[in-house]
């Protein structure tokens, strides 16, 4: 199975030991992973503050790094919603439908396509919270979030739930959006920094000594709050648990 | 301590305890035990003294784009009203959930009021033509209006012909986005709101900040200092029952001297001609059948087609709204009263034209729940009034540029698109997605300021292209490598202006890292 990694813009450039563990993690569970080093960005930032045009030079790059691969995976739901959802500023090719439909976020590639059940090498001892990215929640379903009457489910948590010594906190407000919401972050910083403030409140007040989730984008906004606010909490991505991190 | 009663905060998980009172603080009857409606089983929640005072909406910049940031910088800067709306609201979100969740059809329901929505949208002129047939031949009198000015003449020609100089009315967002009151008032016709929070935001000229709680943004205090100023009463007595027996001393009188009453309209049913009004206060029907003359406002999304399908709406509206299974009032008017005159307006004011647009036109689905700004977190957070519009919130970002492009341009980035307001929608409208596609609408209209469209060009020229983008990324600090690209090109720093921090840098890109580890890749399947 040969997998094409889409490691994101921001995650690339500051945060490179999430693609490691995710590129670890993938090899050990015995997927042939390639970085196309042409790669750059999934072209959310410009989609998402409504200039498509300005984005079909970047989606079409994205194609043209990604065509060949059985599946292309990208520890970021964030960035996957782009492409399965919002990728259309370049043509519809039959090519392109199908690369857009086999992209698949770590979680949801880990627990749906590899159905993994369980990481031998990972332990981690601590109490955390589970921070979902709304995109991957409401976008690309990797839980069932509160406003829906469904049956819950949770592909993140069901992962973690493998790991042993994880021990869950319940925020009152889990699935509530922390504030990061791309370029929102940089145009409505005021509204932005409050929304991250209560997120990281929110986690404390559980007890959680983690914030994990399958985003970084979302860790990176909350992660400036709570240093701001001088609050010790830690903040860890998903694969680097599942990948064995032990603190 | 007897148990009975903790700590606030200690018996529930909020995110600020600080401003949730006493349980005991909730609404009571004359025996003392706790109401069971809306408001008695609602969370009691107050401001901490001293008084902050109340932050205000939108600055009135003509027909220039509303600036919602500013606005709401403001608002969170009002600590306590920021906290009490955002747990209030947000309590409603809760309640919400309750109602809903505990009925086992509630997907269903949602499906099928969508359904029924979308068939009579898109049968539209034969059921309003049966409406009009309907009311006509139950007495009623019909006028067509076709945007709000026109609506405004006619309810004005039916008050001057019959003399009338005082006017009471129930809410209607629909005569709010008319600019009713203030055309009334020109015309030295005084209007009576007789809606509670209606009332409240008319005497302290403000236009409503929430479809179903109009004055949700103010503390008691901030309504006892209006009451104060306007009634005369106390300014100091926060008491809620006080407050509200002090706007129905009030306004009593109004309703007995009125000689026209006016409503709005929740649901027009096309086979029987009937209007349905839904309150919290039986407002509506003093409104209606105190005065000897009745005009009801309606919007002509406003239909449903058949009676039976009120059982659909009614049953989601409240629970959706305010997480009850149905609303205090549930008024029907199909005819005049005997000696009395009943007339619908039935207005159009840029629903034709919505109805037309392919990615907008669900939104004419809405049924004023509010719920969608209830979950809004950036709502929730900076108060109606800072969208600076009739309709404020999620389905406001989607209704108002349809009613003035230019005025509401920027309101579509008001939003972090996280999707809550679509999943509460008790009609399945598909905001979160609507207000993605009228941010690509301002943009293709060049209506984006010139900082935002420059930086999405030169970001989507860098990314496009792999070596000027490693380049640049080499080329800039380490501090600059710290953040995302369209922090990179911020040129306002807002990134840490606002209380966040940067993260530390790590020592090389995971670009590097596999150019190091894996010097063997070769970068394609």
């Amino acid at each position: 199975m040969r997998v094409g990694l889409f490691i994101p813009c921001y995650m690339d450039a500051f945060e490179p030991e999430v693609g490691i563990a995710t590129l670890e993690l993938l090899e050990r569970l015995g997927c042939s992973v390639e970085y196309p080093v042409d790669q750059t960005c999934c072209g959310q930032p410009m989609t998402n503050t409504g200039c498509h045009k300005e984005a079909a030079g970047t989606e079409a790059l994205f194609v043209k790094n990604f065509i060949g691969y059985d599946y292309i995976v990208a520890p970021s739901g964030s960035c996957v919603h782009q492409v399965r959802v919002n990728m259309t500023a370049i043509e519809q090719t039959p090519e392109v439908r199908a690369l857009r439909e086999r992209t698949f976020e770590l979680t949801e590639f880990l627990h749906d396509i590899l159905d993994v059940r369980e990481f031998p090498w990972a332990r981690f001892p601590h109490k955390i919270g589970l921070h979902y990215n709304c995109n991957s929640l409401r976008g690309i379903n990797l839980a069932s979030p509160t406003e829906i009457k469904t049956a819950c489910f949770s592909k993140p948590r069901t992962l973690l739930e493998k790991v042993p010594g994880v021990e869950f906190v319940e925020p009152a407000r889990w699935d509530e959006c922390c504030g990061f919401g791309g370029t929102f972050s940089v145009f409505e910083p005021a509204v932005s920094v409050k929304m991250g403030q209560d997120k990281v409140s929110d986690h404390s007040r559980a007890g959680a000594e983690y914030i994990v989730s399958a985003d970084s984008s979302c860790l990176l906004h909350q992660k400036g709050c709570a240093r701001h606010m001088g609050n010790p909490i830690k903040f860890m991505h998903i694969a680097r648990i599942l990948n064995g991190a032990v603190a | 301590m007897s148990g009975v009663e903790s700590t606030p905060g200690q018996t529930a998980r909020v995110l600020h305890p600080e401003v949730i009172g006493s349980r005991f603080e909730g609404a009571r009857d004359a025996e003392g035990s706790p109401l069971v409606h809306a408001e008695g089983t609602s969370k009691p929640i107050r401001a901490r003294t001293p008084h902050e005072p109340q932050p205000r909406g939108a600055r009135d910049r003509g027909n220039l784009p509303v600036d919602q940031v500013e606005a709401a910088e403001r608002f969170i800067a009002a600590t306590e009203h920021e906290k009490a709306h955002d747990e209030r609201l947000w309590d409603m979100r809760l309640r919400r959930d309750r109602a809903a969740h505990a009925l086992p059809e509630w997907e269903d329901m949602r499906a099928l009021a969508s359904q029924i929505k979308e068939h009579a949208l898109t049968h539209l002129d034969s059921y309003l033509c049966q409406f009009e047939a309907a009311a006509k031949a139950n007495g009623v009198v019909v006028h067509w209006a076709a945007d709000a000015a026109e609506h405004n003449r006619i309810v004005h020609r039916l008050l001057t012909d019959r003399g009338v100089k005082t006017l009471i009315k129930s809410k209607s967002m629909l005569t709010d986005e008319c600019g009713f009151r203030a055309y009334m008032a020109g015309m030295g016709i005084e209007v009576i709101e007789t809606d509670l929070g209606e009332r409240i935001q008319q005497l302290d000229h403000e236009e409503p900040a929430h479809v179903v709680g109009p004055a949700i943004h103010k503390t008691r205090e901030d309504v006892a200092e209006v009451f104060a100023r306007n009634l005369g009463s106390d300014p100091n007595d926060t008491d809620i029952p006080h407050l509200a027996s002090v706007q129905r001393e009030a306004t009593r009188p109004f309703i007995l001297k009125a000689e026209a009453g006016m409503t709005g309209c929740n649901f027009a049913v096309a086979e029987t001609g009937t209007v349905v009004v839904c309150t919290s206060e039986g407002n509506a029907d003093l409104s209606a059948n105190t005065p000897p003359l009745h005009i009801a406002s309606i919007g002509i999304e406003k239909i449903i087609p058949r009676f039976e399908h009120l059982a659909v709406f009614l049953r989601l509206l409240a629970r959706n709204a305010i997480g009850t299974p149905m609303t205090q009032y549930t008024s029907h008017f199909r005819a005049p009263r005997a000696g009395a005159e009943m007339h619908f307006v039935i207005v159009d004011n840029g629903r034709s034209e919505r109805l037309g647009m392919k990615d907008f036109w669900t939104s004419l689905k809405c049924i004023r729940c509010g719920a969608c700004m209830n979950t809004c977190p950036v709502y929730r957070r900076s108060g109606g009034l800072s969208y600076g519009a009739t309709y404020s919130g999620p389905i406001g970002i989607i209704l108002d540029p349809t009613l003035n492009r230019k005025k509401y341009s920027s309101l579509p980035f008001s939003s972090t698109l996280n999707g809550s307001c679509t999943n509460v929608c008790p009609v399945k409208i598909n905001i979160h997605e609507q207000i993605f596609a009228w941010r690509k609408v301002m943009s293709e209209e060049h209506r984006l300021p010139v900082v935002k469209s420059e930086m999405m060009k030169v970001l989507g020229y860098v990314l496009s292209r792999p070596a000027l983008y490693r380049a640049a990324l080499a080329a800039a600090d380490e501090a600059l490598r710290l953040l995302p690209h369209f922090v990179l090109a911020d040129p306002l720093n807002t990134w840490t202006s606002k209380g966040r921090d940067m993260p530390a840098a790590p020592p090389q890109t995971f670009h590097a890292w596999w150019r190091e580890h894996r010097p063997q890749s070769r970068g394609h399947p």
